[in-house]
């Protein structure tokens, strides 16, 4: 997975930068009213387009998958709950270094994604826009003069583009100043999740943060006005961690050679404790409290540990107390040497 | 008065519910009405519904779906339908409920234009529009700069453009 391997930019905040573009074909109905021999005709028509470019990738059939390989393409940022929900008639095109997915007639015919480590919305979005100009060769898209790029739902026309970070908010979270920059946020045309478990809780202090307006702003206005607001966040998470190091040394200290011990000694863990222990570390690894753990090594343990990943490698089914058994055992494994 | 739903507590929550017309009330103790919760949203309350919301929010003139209901004429989705859904059929619904659609867009994206990505195929037209625009601008300039040289390149370049374009001249060139 390349955003995993990659050395992106700002990784020690960022995680990963994401773009997607929605396009449809002229004339034929959108997915959720296509027939099947249209949308079968939808799926060789992309096919063709890509292949003839590109020979590394793989096409996920949604028919054929099944249910635990969906999860894991899921769990992996592959595809979206939504294609996943779909049988016959839809698919995914996904490049062996992973940087690319196509979805086939997910809510549109097509939905471009890329996907890169660290800070690097604008590589994402002209690698999105190749693969766009790439496809167009063989299709003729659903375009119009004033409203661009026609799409299923009113919230993507235009553009089609959603673009988005992954970032790690520890500092802003813990030291209470997370609730203003998501205002913020909010009122620059912005939408910023968190990464929510059971309840209400932010879970790993993960948040998304990705671009509302898709008409009337161009790919490179939504491309800068998300990197110039990013880069304020990094800031402001900086300043917050330096903050908390020199107010609170030794409760950050504590938090973190807690989770620390636990990460290396617990023989069960769930998903959610996970995240939250892999929360800590980072932020231990950042303010150097812990050695230098690669933070591939850490991105890892985030994918691998997930359920269906976990299952993907079992011929039997796992209950949840199998799969929490194994999970402590992959962390263990992997931090084993790491000291 | 005691609760009706466990018989047991005082009830000193009163509900009146209008349904379809048809008026009902309830009176409850304080835990049967947290448990009934009675004004819980639709579990089912989902984008399409508050996309649905806007688009009925009056925001479309009044005397244009008085005269007529569009419907498309390549999936058959009708405008109706598309208020209740928020969601369109197919490309071809764009053109057919035409300006009706700019309010809800400019509610969306407080924008109705788009300025972003042109596709070379689906976009050729407009691409080569623009491109004699920015042509038009610079044979000005040179007529105002008095290059009359350039300026004679530039209109060459002109027809040109509007001679290899599809549609013909007049359209590129109006």
């Amino acid at each position: 997975m390349c955003w995993i391997n990659d050395d992106g930019p700002m990784n020690e905040i960022i995680l990963s930068s994401r773009v997607r573009l929605a396009r449809n074909i002229n004339k034929i109905p959108f997915p959720s009213i296509v027939k099947l021999e249209e949308a079968e005709n939808v799926i060789k028509q992309i096919k063709e387009a890509y292949e003839n470019e590109n020979k590394n990738f793989d096409f996920f059939d949604m028919k054929s998958t099944t249910a635990v390989q969906k999860q894991v393409l899921l769990e992996n940022h592959l595809i979206s709950p939504d294609l996943m929900k779909k049988g016959e008639g839809s698919g995914a095109l996904i490049s062996n270094d992973k940087c690319v997915s196509i979805m086939i007639n997910e809510e549109d015919h097509i939905r471009i994604q890329t996907i890169y480590g660290g800070l690097q919305i604008r590589r994402a979005w002209e690698e999105a826009s190749k693969i766009d100009d790439l496809l167009e060769k063989n299709v003729q898209y659903a375009f119009d003069e004033n409203w661009g790029y026609l799409t299923s739902c009113p919230t993507n026309v235009g553009t089609g583009m959603r673009a988005s970070v992954m970032v790690h908010l520890p500092g802003l979270n813990i030291s209470g100043n997370i609730n203003k920059i998501l205002q913020t946020v909010v009122q620059l045309g912005l939408t910023i999740r968190g990464l929510y478990g059971e309840g209400t809780d932010i879970v790993g202090n993960m948040f998304q943060i990705s671009n509302q307006i898709t008409l009337g702003r161009s790919e490179e206005e939504i491309v800068e006005n998300l990197t110039a607001v990013t880069n304020q966040i990094i800031e402001k998470e900086k300043e917050a961690r330096s903050l908390l190091i020199s107010n609170s040394k030794v409760q950050i200290e504590d938090k973190i050679w807690r989770s620390w011990g636990l990460m290396k000694n617990a023989r069960m863990m769930q998903s959610y404790e996970c995240l939250k222990l892999i929360s800590d570390i980072r932020l231990g690894v950042d303010l150097e409290v812990l050695p230098k753990i690669p933070l591939e090594i850490l991105n890892e343990i985030m994918i691998e540990t997930q359920s269906a990943n976990i299952q993907i490698k079992y011929d039997h089914e796992l209950n949840a107390n199998d799969r929490d058994i194994i999970r402590a055992e992959i962390i263990r494994n992997k931090l084993r040497n790491m000291e | 008065m005691i609760c009706e739903q466990c018989g047991k507590k005082a009830a000193t929550v009163h509900i009146t519910k209008i349904e379809n017309g048809k008026k009902s009330d309830m009176h409850l103790c304080d835990q049967c009405a947290v448990a009934s919760s009675p004004f819980h949203m639709s579990p089912t309350f989902t984008m399409s519904d508050l996309l649905a919301g806007l688009i009925n929010s009056g925001s479309v003139p009044m005397n244009m779906d008085v005269l007529q209901q569009p419907k498309c004429d390549v999936c058959g989705l009708s405008y109706d339908r598309f208020k209740s859904t928020g969601r369109f059929g197919c490309s071809n619904c764009y053109t057919v409920f035409g300006e009706r659609l700019n309010p809800l867009f400019k509610r969306v994206h407080g924008n109705t234009t788009h300025t972003g990505k042109i596709p070379s195929k689906a976009g050729a037209r407009i691409k080569t529009i623009r491109l004699v625009e920015k042509l038009k601008i610079k044979l000005e300039e040179a007529i105002q700069n008095e290059e009359y040289e350039r300026a004679a390149q530039l209109r060459d370049e002109i027809k040109q453009i509007a001679a290899n374009s599809k549609e013909g001249a007049a359209d590129v060139l109006d």
